[in-house]
């Protein structure tokens, strides 16, 4: 008997609703009543967007439908949700809900050292974790006043690009894979991973590498890196060439993805989207040409630009810029200059480990580094650098102390999303996640 | 705890620190009470809070397409208490530009001028408190909308939970 | 989760209960709740190199209606947790769940006021893959670790 009755209560366990999660997950719908935010909408979007993006006047409260997406949906770009308000089959408006992977990572930043700030940077474009790193240091370096020798310069230009590569190769495989290219998806991976084995014989980890530390990096090229380096851009230019010839001229694909999630320049210059999608709607503007770091203007490379701002717009730029990158690479590891990888500045690079057991001095700077961390003068500044997404920029204030007093990063991605209602809008259900896709938005940027 | 750098004083008759780009020289000249200066070789704009969305929209015509960030800073015991800090960037000159005005609970919204301020204002009254006048959707946009306080304030603490190593427990 | 639990155990269900087992642990259907930087590991995971296929666990599914095992694959804020709960409800018994990653399992480097520090307070948990992302191997030793468990009837 009781048997029976363990077996029924199996049967419909799972599938009660508690009480508490429907309050959470209404949140939001809220603001889209059509009375309210409609006006607001329109205030908003009113100001400097051109005249082909009209708002429906006419609404009709049977036809609208509000569908939510997300957060935990097959599209693989994380945890987005949006609701969006349907007729029929095309959307009108989008709310893009966030916050669903808000780690408080500026918060923790204020506890860290400054060499420990790197750890926690990284972890915010999970797929770009070098960029990240890379405008922490720079910020850093920039408050320390020290310069960074031509070496360390170097390995950060070749490890940058490297991640732009491996960037682009992800954002190529879910793109394809959420329009329906399933085998792109392999593909991209693939070539991923002799990438990551680089990485994990440079750094130790195939992801969030704490590398790139303020006064260069935190060690040395492993031996052999040439030969590694070679094998992944002969690698690359052979394969993206394929995938390019793949999809490019393929009848599903340009159905797909032409004249799909369009978006034009002075939208995107009003809402602060940069990166490829800028780039797409034919405006030039890259960080690496117009405000040069790290030695990259001494590599010559070109910098792919669109015409029509959709969705195949976006997946030619970052063909071409894997391509581009490959070639950096290519210069960077050809130019290597010799030296030091890390900045001789003994109150900011901890000293060399045998040192620690003849020197007094030096084991009171290993303590001292490591323990209350260098102080960095009072000051505040601003560095960015192209991620593979946008400008990514970090913002830190220092008082002084070993901490900062607050780290604040500027996800590219966060303000990429803004665009999204615009490519969105009268475009059908279908055409979303192609979108999405385009975009390329990393959660981990977006919520921080 | 250091304010975050010296801002130089105006003295009534002689004549302030001007920067030596035209672009923002002639930016300044509308706005006698806003203070240019370096901080780490980068040029600041320290505004009165008010001026702030006239300062924006001159801005905005005299060449700064992009609005690159807009965040703020907890400087606890001084008053004002927070410092909204912006960030423009001009293309076409190939000019960053940083603009930080004091704020205690309110400043203008510069959403009418770049409607991409929209996502960073929202984040900033997030994890401030501080609120934007004239923002068309001023919600939490990180925190869950119910949240109580305002995490990135420096009276917020961190909210670290001791270590401790749980027993371990059968799953079913 | 074995057929012990819904009919009285002689010895004609051993047998049955083995076979039933095997098609559990052989033929698992991920739900995908991929969240973070776990998530780009657990594709990997699931790419040609490492290849989850061989396990019979390529189809990952999105409603967790059809899916059978729920990969916690990066850190859960305060705003997703209901969502996991919600979700993990949902999946149909048997169910397992691995917590992948040091953020999934511990809460992971960012001990605040923004993480569920552990996602076990939130679903109960099978496995913990230990990492920060733990790389393909080391989730690849969990859900083979769970495999096992589940042949030997402890999971």
């Amino acid at each position: 008997m009781t048997e029976a009755r363990e077996e029924v209560d199996l049967w419909i366990s799972g599938t009660e609703e508690p009480d508490w999660v429907l309050s959470s997950t209404d949140e939001g719908a809220q603001e889209i009543q059509q009375e309210e935010s409609e006006f607001r909408l329109r205030e908003q979007l009113g100001s400097v967007v051109t005249d082909d993006y009209v708002f429906d006047d006419e609404i009709s409260d049977d036809e609208r439908m509000i569908v939510n997406m997300g957060p935990q949906h097959p599209s693989t770009h994380g945890v987005l949700r949006l609701q969006i308000e349907l007729e029929g089959e095309i959307v009108r408006r989008t709310k893009p809900v966030i916050g669903y992977l808000h780690t408080g990572m500026e918060k923790t930043g204020e506890d860290l050292t400054f060499m420990q700030g790197p750890t926690n940077v990284t972890r915010m474009d999970y797929l770009a974790p070098f960029h990240n790193e890379l405008a922490y240091s720079l910020a850093v370096e920039r408050l320390l006043g020290i310069e960074v020798p031509p070496r360390a310069q170097t390995i950060r230009v070749l490890l940058t690009e490297l991640n732009r590569i491996s960037s682009h190769l992800v954002a190529l495989a879910t793109n394809g894979m959420d329009i329906g290219a399933l085998s792109i998806m392999t593909y991209g991976f693939r070539d991923r991973e002799q990438i990551l084995a680089f990485y994990e014989r440079t750094t130790g980890l195939r992801m969030n590498h704490n590398f790139i530390r303020p006064g260069g990096t935190a060690a040395d090229l492993p031996p052999g890196w040439r030969a590694d380096v070679k094998a992944i851009v002969d690698n690359i230019r052979a394969r993206v060439v394929d995938y390019d010839d793949m999809l490019r001229d393929n009848p599903i694909w340009n159905g797909r993805t032409r004249g799909v999630g369009v978006i034009t320049a002075e939208e995107c210059l009003a809402y602060s989207i940069t990166g490829p999608t800028l780039r797409s709607t034919g405006v030039e503007w890259d960080l690496r040409k117009a405000f040069p770091y790290s030695g990259i203007e001494q590599f010559s490379f070109e910098v792919p630009i669109g015409s029509q701002g959709d969705v195949y717009d976006r997946y030619r730029v970052r063909i071409e810029e894997m391509l581009q990158s490959a070639r950096i690479v290519e210069q960077a590891a050809e130019a290597m200059p010799k030296g030091d990888y890390r900045s001789d500045d003994r109150k900011v690079t901890p000293p060399p480990r045998m040192r620690l057991d003849e020197s007094m001095e030096a084991l009171i700077h290993h303590f001292k580094i490591f323990t209350e961390g260098f102080r960095v003068p009072p000051g505040e500044t601003y560095e960015a650098v192209e991620g593979p997404r946008g400008e990514l920029g970090c913002y830190i204030v220092s008082t002084g102390e070993g901490n900062p007093y607050r780290v604040h990063v500027r996800a590219p991605s966060f303000y990429n999303l803004q665009g999204l209602p615009i490519m969105m809008a009268d475009s059908l259900v279908a055409d979303t996640i192609a979108t999405i896709a385009s975009l390329d938005p990393v959660m981990g940027d977006v919520d921080r | 705890m250091t304010d975050q750098m010296d801002v130089p004083e105006l003295a009534d008759e002689e004549t302030r620190l001007l920067p030596a780009d035209q672009t923002l020289r002639a930016l300044l000249e509308g706005f006698p009470d806003a203070r240019w200066s370096l901080s780490a070789g980068q040029d600041v704009v320290h505004l009165p809070s008010e001026r702030l969305r006239e300062f924006a929209e001159t801005a905005r015509a005299g060449g700064f397409e992009l609005l690159s960030d807009v965040t703020a800073v907890d400087w606890t015991s001084r008053r004002p208490r927070f410092d909204v800090v912006v960030s423009l960037l001009s293309m076409r000159h190939r000019l960053r530009l940083r603009l930080i005005v004091g704020a205690d609970a309110e400043v203008q919204s510069l959403v009418p001028v770049w409607p991409g301020a929209n996502y960073a204002e929202r984040e900033v009254y997030d994890m401030f408190g501080i609120v934007f006048v004239d923002h068309p959707d001023l919600t939490r946009i990180l925190m869950p909308d119910d949240w109580e306080g305002f995490p990135l304030r420096k009276d917020f603490a961190v909210g670290s939970v001791p270590v401790q190593f749980k027993a371990s427990h059968r799953v079913t | 989760m074995s057929v012990r639990r819904t009919h009285p155990t002689n010895i004609l269900t051993t047998t049955i209960d083995k076979a039933a087992r095997w098609a559990q642990s052989r033929s698992m259907f991920p739900a995908t709740f991929g969240l973070a930087c776990c998530a780009i590991e657990m594709m990997a995971t699931g790419a040609a190199h490492y290849d989850l296929a061989r396990f019979g666990m390529e189809v990952f599914r999105a409603s967790p209606r059809q899916a059978d095992l729920m990969i916690v694959a990066g850190r859960v804020s305060q705003k997703m947790a209901p969502v996991l709960r919600q979700v993990y409800d949902q999946m149909p018994d048997p169910k397992w769940v691995i917590s992948m990653g040091a953020c999934a399992s511990t809460g992971g480097m960012f001990n605040n006021y923004a993480l569920v520090q552990g996602v076990d307070q939130v679903v109960p948990v099978d496995i913990y893959v230990p990492g920060c992302p733990p790389g393909p191997q080391s989730l690849l030793h969990g859900i083979l670790t769970l495999h096992n468990n589940i042949m030997a009837g402890t999971a």
